[in-house]
């Protein structure tokens, strides 16, 4: 039986065990009595069908991490004296053929006698396994049903055990998320230490050219691979800084229209619409940015007698600043909205026009709320790529003139990572240096801006 | 500078009526006349009709409900930030209409401020609290001016001596009392001539209303004050009239010994002693 049909199966027997649960506790305690249990009814077939369930399941996830394992030393231990004497990496290699064989992939022609028999073997011991697991479960599910069933009773304390339950679930998934953080962190970290290894990390940090092409073989031309990241960096702050130009006084400004003199049902709809612009796919952006504005603006400086390349930072700045307005606006508006009605009386009362209210009093009180908004803006200007990509070009030029092309770090990850690569050359490991600096600079911001925001919550209490 | 001089001109004859025992009343410094106020459907204000005088301290009682927040804030046309808030009828403000299209809200709301039941300081320090209303309204033609104004107002609310180390810690780390004389301290820096207070005791103990009181007491020299407030005491200890308000109509007004000896309207003498409300 395949696991998907498995857990099929488990789910259907763990929702009956939730009726006969339900079931039995209503028929112990019938009509008004339910008072008299300790948990309400829909505890005890929580109860019930976790019993049934979640055994079995563990025993599936364990025997799905051991099956590959076992089968591997059981298959490998039947091949002739010959193999076994082989050196590890030779022997995975046979082992990956045995199981492409197995698993009716695509394999090299005619494979040894005695590699065909191991398949033999290897499908063998794997259909056991199989069946074994469904068999297993199938008897395990109704087991622990049935225990469950017959503890049902006034006293159960189910509520308390589902709840153990469901919290201990609670505390698996946020574990997830963050060893995924971590791995992801240590897999930066340990590739970028490689990376370390062949180019110096001063270099890399201080170096002002970036050309990352690194010679294939020996005789190969033009490839100086050298690794200076700074121009990669000056131009990821040059764009995220035109962008936060746009995006900081359109945001700010169009949040305290909404929130402070629009009409009601204008920011009913005005608000929702700003936010779109935040769902809007990236690449649309880039393509704008590419077809409409960067032509734009080349022609319009080229009316005024400037040169721009047709690549510009400019553009891309821009249009990522259209993009992440609603980033500043949406927080901002939140946070002023948030400002007591008594401030605004307050300084209304002092003969305060609405101007100087909202300068003086509003605006500064919301400042802490506007600043984590604008920063995480930040950190999302700096993360962006599709736009830079299509707008802004990938000549690392170390340059603070708008008008021409520049890259960013992330542009620059995904040309270094994308076609075919050689895995352990200096040129792709750069990537990963880039990504584990990169990662510093937005964690640094949101921390700061999570801090920032915090100690806003703290001022009216 | 000129409502200054304006305002003392008028002090100075109105301390020379009250040296000479002149015994005709004091000027109405506001007049009501037919004020009505809708919220949206409600009728919240029915034909209220009241003169606030100058120099004296008229308290609102009534129960929770009646329309006293609600006439308040006609006075200082605060009731101008709430949508669907309707107001007919004239307030004259010295002979004035203050509904009057042509008057300036901002210039009328320096000349009657407000201070709110629940102390509401600006998130800056003790000093830019004070100084928030003379600077908008360039009450101080430099720092030193300005300090002047911020100490003396400071002094006026009786809060000076315990903040004079720490005027520039933030306003609202002081305790609720002290947030309270605050924000007197700010509603007199602006020098109004009518201080509105919407139950400026209800969020404080016993011994900082006891300061607020006899604060009271001290500005009603140099000011006209209105003040709500739910306690009978507080109205008999610190005001001279007292009007009662009762499902959004004026039952009866006042002199405060007259109110609350011997009430003319049942209404009044039931709230008063206690046997509804
Ligand atoms: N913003 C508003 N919108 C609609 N109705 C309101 C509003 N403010 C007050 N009201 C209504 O107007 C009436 C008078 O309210 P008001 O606040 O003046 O009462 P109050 O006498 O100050 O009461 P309290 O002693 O509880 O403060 C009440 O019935 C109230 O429900
Ligand atoms: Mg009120």
């Amino acid at each position: 039986m395949p696991l998907s049909l498995l857990l099929l199966v488990l789910a259907v027997l763990s929702a009956f065990a939730y009726r006969f649960g339900t079931g039995r506790a209503r028929a112990i305690a019938p009509g008004r009595q339910q008072a008299t249990l300790h948990s309400r009814p829909t505890y005890h077939g929580f109860y019930v069908a976790l019993w049934c369930g979640l055994p079995a399941l563990l025993v599936a996830v364990a025997w799905v991490a051991m099956q590959p394992i076992l089968v591997k030393g059981l298959v490998l231990a039947g091949l002739p004296d010959s193999y076994s004497a082989l050196p590890e990496a030779r022997l995975n290699l046979i082992w990956n053929d045995i199981r492409n064989l197995a698993l009716g992939d695509v394999v090299r022609a005619a494979p040894a006698p005695e590699i065909q028999a191991a398949a033999e073997t290897f499908r063998r011991l794997y259909t056991i396994g199989q069946a074994a697991l469904a068999v297993l479960c199938l008897v395990l599910a109704p087991l622990g049903a049935r225990y469950a069933y017959g503890r049902v009773s006034r006293d159960l304390r189910a509520r308390n055990r589902v709840e153990t339950v469901i919290t201990v679930f609670l505390v698996a998934s946020s574990l997830v998320a963050i060893f995924t953080t971590i791995g992801i962190v240590l897999s930066l970290l340990f590739e970028s230490l490689r990376f370390f290894g062949k180019v110096p990390p001063l270099d890399f940090l201080f170096g002002l050219h970036w050309s990352p092409q690194t010679a294939l073989r020996a005789d190969q031309v033009g490839s100086s691979g050298s690794f200076g990241a700074v121009p990669l960096f000056t131009g990821t702050l040059l764009i995220s800084l035109i962008s936060m130009c746009v995006a900081v006084p359109v945001g700010l400004m169009s949040a305290i229209y909404m929130s402070e003199y629009a009409h009601r049902k204008f920011r009913a709809v005005a608000k929702p619409l700003l936010e779109i612009l935040a769902g809007i796919p990236t690449v649309v952006y880039g393509f704008f940015a590419a077809l409409t504005v960067a032509p734009f603006i080349r022609r319009l400086g080229e009316s005024m007698g400037i040169s721009v390349a047709s690549e510009s930072a400019l553009a891309a700045g821009l249009v990522m600043g259209v993009m992440i307005i609603p980033f500043v606006s949406s927080i901002s508006d939140d946070v002023i909205n948030a400002v007591p009605q008594a401030m605004r009386d307050g300084a209304y009362a002092l003969g305060a026009t609405k101007s100087e209210t909202i300068r003086n009093v509003i605006v500064p009180a919301a400042l802490p709320g506007i600043v984590g908004g604008v920063l995480l803006a930040v950190s999302r200007a700096i993360g962006e790529t599709m736009i830079v990509v299509m707008a802004a070009g990938l000549a690392a030029n170390l340059s603070f003139n708008p008008l021409e092309a520049v890259t960013t770090v992330t542009v620059q990850i995904v040309t270094l990572l994308t076609g075919d690569q050689e895995f352990d050359s200096a040129k792709t490991l750069a990537a990963f240096a880039l990504g584990l600096v990169l990662f510093c600079v937005t964690l640094g911001l949101n921390i700061f801006a999570l801090h920032v925001v915090r100690k806003y919550r703290e001022q009216y209490e | 500078m000129e409502t200054v001089t304006v305002r003392d001109a008028m002090q100075t004859t109105l301390d020379n009526r009250l040296a000479e025992g002149d015994a005709t009343p004091m000027p109405a410094k506001i007049q009501a006349r037919q004020t009505n106020v809708h919220y949206g459907d409600k009728h919240a204000l029915k034909d209220v009709t009241l003169d606030v005088r100058e120099g004296e301290v008229t308290s609102f009682i009534g129960p929770s409900g009646c329309g006293k927040s609600t006439f308040l804030r006609c006075l200082n046309r605060m009731n101008d930030t709430i949508d669907g808030c309707r107001v007919s009828g004239t307030v004259q403000l010295d002979g004035e209409d203050i509904y009057d299209p042509k008057i300036d809200v901002v210039q009328l709301r320096a000349r009657v401020g407000m201070v709110f039941q629940k102390p509401n300081p600006f998130p800056k320090s003790i000093y830019d609290n004070v100084a928030y209303g003379p600077r908008i309204h360039g009450l101080a033609a430099n720092k030193d001016e300005l300090d002047e104004i911020v100490l003396t107002s400071l002094e006026k609310a009786g809060l000076l001596a315990e903040v004079k180390d720490r005027m520039e810690s933030p306003g609202t780390g002081l305790s609720g009392g002290q947030q309270q004389r605050l924000c007197i301290a700010r509603a007199i820096a602006v020098n109004p001539e009518v201080i509105l207070m919407d139950e400026p005791c209800s969020a404080l103990d016993p011994i900082a209303t006891a300061k607020i009181e006899e604060l009271i007491d001290e500005l009603r020299e140099n000011y006209t004050i209105v003040i709500v407030t739910h306690s009978m005491q507080q109205a008999a200890r610190v005001s001279q009239r007292t009007a009662f308000f009762h499902l959004g109509e004026l039952i009866e007004v006042g002199d405060t010994e007259q109110i609350f000896t011997n009430p003319k309207h049942k209404l009044t003498q039931g709230y008063i002693t206690g046997r509804f409300g």
